[in-house]
């Protein structure tokens, strides 16, 4: 592999305190030199267009990558070529595939697959319990072994208390959290739909934001009195980040994601273009302003640590199904950088730090991953963005091989230019042909 | 309030989508359809060479009976296709089911489905016109309609009258419906129900919402039940029917508490003894069979409005 020398790139790193203009060279897969002014020697020289920036390498910690058993959603292949057109060099999937990754043999399949497809890393999530059934604990230190770096039912919440206990306890053994899907059963019932005056009009079943807080306030008193780190996946209501937040503030090893969707997105998308459309239909729900409004004000405070996709393909069949029917959940790589830039970066919401914490220094610490900083020794996962350009997002047009988004036709300013993993150049934005010119080295 | 000379969209999903003309636009031209059922031969060629498919997703009787009449009665060829479920049980999309009808090229398709939402979902990829005939728990436009028809019949207004709607307001589209079109046309509207069936938001829409049936009847001069499904009776929304009829059950005592000369509304099936007592039903008050009478002049109406409003 051809060395690579990135010459005074725009770096925006908050881990190493970095938001200037720096060189970076690139051998043998890792960051080798970061600095000023350094000397060329055989290396591509790659000059970017000013107004590109470079970051530590994005990591989504969830989503679903459907490989082994849904490949008419999505296969490891087509999921990693689509995190790495949404600027992602590594993405831990989701354990909840047929069959389950509840054993290290599925586990070895994912980390074989993900070899193969070699564009983004992969981090596979392990069953907390056997078949996610919430009864047996799975061999955790196995998948460990295996390379799983988290456990989780998703898809589902751990199903007791006791198994949360249990599973929080052994984790610890091996230093990796448990994420749980917070959602108590009995309150989700068959809801569909944030429960509120959208849903109650629309004759939609409802999905309150308390079915999600209670478990969350469960998770957090269970980890008060055993230790452990519990991370809540798609945080979607205020109740839940009330309860990280005070969590948090005693002492708890608590952490959190939100997905671009609930930040950006509210229960009235299930009113547009005449109502119903089942790629506004996701779980946890679109929720009201007022909870929409309080994930942005966790992401300006600090108090929600990851920006997640929570990437759910499905196919166009099965989303064209009566809104009741059709399953929850969109794909979401290749439109979080744009939502993210678009919404939180020029609205002043937040800094371009920030947004590489949220989206790779923390996704990093919180799974206890390699990346997450551009350090020499460490691995070349960078990400290139071009953050003054826009994008239309074309549904039809996604890497993904499913089109299940609710932004089709969106413009949104700030653009993927290209991403870099273990030094291999896996994807130029074609939008961007000067982009392109410049890794190209001419 | 000026009446509108043609209907704006060419599918009736739900009263949401109707501005206050419209609604008196259907009501004056169901008048003119009523007198068709008073004539000895009760058929116009109005719809003749028409096809309209009746498509029923869930079981109805009384619905489809009426559509029928009223589409036989404009002289509409008409077939019926009844499945109870979802396209899905047969391995199909709800698209499918579309495109599969779609392609017998009908004019009007009169659908009724348990999933909120599936007639809009269908409107999306139909060039026929869609008559919504209840879906789920969302709307059911024509209900709503021929109540209206129903309560300007007898009360020769809408706006200013105080109106009650009592029952399951969770699980009923008729509520929705009769919410949109009576806040639409200037009703003060009043709604009753157990805690356990009252959605969240109803004063959003400029309702008042109580838990207390002799407050919401005080002063009323419309009372409008709503079924309660006998699977709500023995679980955790509703503890027995016995609580229900003594805490929501209209009976001769309460309506004594209503405007003199109020109305009793029904849209059937009722159970008696159960929402109301049955010498409410049959009582004085109670124009419960005239709302079916009117249901057909009012689907005449709307399908002869939906089809351009033209003589063929």
């Amino acid at each position: 592999m051809r060395s690579m020398f990135l010459k005074n790139v725009h770096v925006v790193d908050p881990v190493a305190s970095r938001n200037g203009r720096f060189d970076i060279l690139i051998e043998g897969g890792k960051v080798t030199r970061v600095g000023r002014d350094l000397a060329v020697n055989d290396a591509t020289v790659v000059e970017l267009p000013a107004s590109c920036l470079v970051t530590p390498g994005l990591i989504d910690i969830h989503v679903h990558l459907r490989e082994p058993g849904q490949e008419h959603k999505e296969t490891i292949a087509t999921g990693t070529a689509s995190a790495v057109a949404g600027g992602f060099t590594a993405v831990a999937c989701m354990p909840n595939t047929d069959p389950v990754n509840d054993h290290a043999s599925v586990t070895e399949f994912i980390m074989k697959r993900a070899a193969e497809a070699g564009l983004a890393r992969v981090y596979p999530i392990g069953a907390v319990s056997v078949g996610s059934k919430g009864e047996q604990l799975t061999e955790i230190g196995d998948l460990r072994s295996a390379g799983c770096v988290a456990i989780s039912d998703d898809g589902r919440p751990v199903a007791t208390a006791l198994l949360m206990r249990r599973a929080l306890e052994y984790a610890t053994m091996f230093g990796i959290p448990v994420i749980d899907h917070c959602e108590d059963p009995s309150l989700k019932a068959d809801g569909v739909a944030h429960e509120g005056p959208v849903a109650a009009m629309l004759g939609l079943k409802g999905l309150a934001g308390a079915a999600e807080s209670i478990i969350v306030e469960r998770d957090i008193s269970v980890a008060e009195m055993v230790g452990g780190h519990v991370h809540v996946a798609h945080m979607s209501a205020r109740q839940s980040l009330r309860a990280v937040q005070t969590g948090k503030d005693r002492g708890i090893k608590v952490t959190s994601e939100v997905t671009p969707h609930h930040f950006v997105l509210t229960d009235e998308a299930l009113r547009w273009h005449g109502g119903y459309d089942t790629n506004t239909k996701m779980n946890p729900p679109l929720r009201e302003e007022v909870y929409r409004v309080a994930m942005i004000e966790g992401l300006r405070d600090g108090s929600i640590d990851v920006i997640a996709t929570d990437h759910a393909p499905h196919h166009s069949d099965e989303k064209a199904l009566e809104f009741d029917r059709a399953p929850f959940g969109i794909v979401g790589l290749e439109t979080a950088v744009p939502l993210c830039l678009d919404r939180l970066v020029h609205a002043g919401v937040i800094g371009l730090p920030r947004f590489v914490e949220l989206l790779s220094a923390n996704p990093a610490r919180v799974l206890g991953l390699p990346g997450g900083t551009i350090a020499e020794g460490g691995p070349a996962d960078l990400t290139v963005l071009s953050p003054d350009t826009d994008v239309t997002v074309h549904a039809a047009s996604l890497v993904s091989k499913s089109k299940n988004t609710p932004f089709d036709g969106w413009t949104l300013k700030g653009a993927v230019a290209a991403t870099i993993v273990g030094g291999r150049t896996v994807f130029v934005n074609p939008q961007l042909p000067e982009v392109a010119r410049a890794f190209s080295g001419k | 309030m000026t009446t509108a000379t043609a209907l704006k969209s060419r599918h009736l999903l739900g009263i949401e989508e109707l501005d206050a003309g419209e609604i008196e636009l259907i009501l004056e031209t169901s008048l003119a359809m009523k007198e068709v059922a008073g004539r000895a031969i009760k058929k116009v060629p109005t719809l003749r060479g028409r096809t309209v498919v009746n498509l029923f997703f869930e079981s109805s009787t009384r619905t489809r009976m009426s559509f029928e009449l009223a589409e036989k009665r404009l002289s509409a060829d008409t077939l019926g296709m009844t499945t109870v479920g979802s396209s899905v049980s047969k391995g199909e999309t709800l698209t499918d089911t579309a495109r599969t009808i779609e392609a017998m090229a009908p004019d009007m398709i009169v659908m009724r489905h348990a999933s909120s939402g599936a007639p809009h979902q269908l409107a999306r990829v139909c060039k026929a016109s869609i008559i919504n005939a209840g879906d789920g728990t969302h709307e059911h436009p024509t209900q709503a309609l021929l109540d209206a028809f129903t309560i300007k019949e007898r009360k020769g207004r809408i706006a200013g009258l105080r109106v009650a709607i009592v029952g399951d307001l969770l699980h009923s589209r008729v509520l929705r419906s009769n919410l949109y079109l009576l806040t639409k046309m200037g009703a003060s509207v009043v709604v009753c129900g157990p805690a356990t069936l009252i959605p969240p938001g109803l004063e959003t829409l400029g309702v008042e919402v109580t838990t207390r049936l002799d407050a919401a009847v005080s002063g009323a001069d419309v009372v409008m039940m709503l079924r309660v499904q006998h699977e709500r009776m023995h679980g955790l929304f509703l503890p027995s029917v016995r609580e229900y009829f003594t805490l929501f059950g209209l009976t001769p005592e309460r309506m004594r508490l209503a405007a003199e000369d109020a109305i009793v509304m029904h849209p059937g099936p009722m159970n008696r003894g159960v929402e109301i007592d049955s010498a409410v039903a049959d009582g004085r008050w109670s124009v419960i069979l005239e709302q079916v009478a009117n249901g057909v002049a009012v689907r005449m109406a709307v399908l002869y409005l939906l089809a351009g409003g033209e003589e063929t």
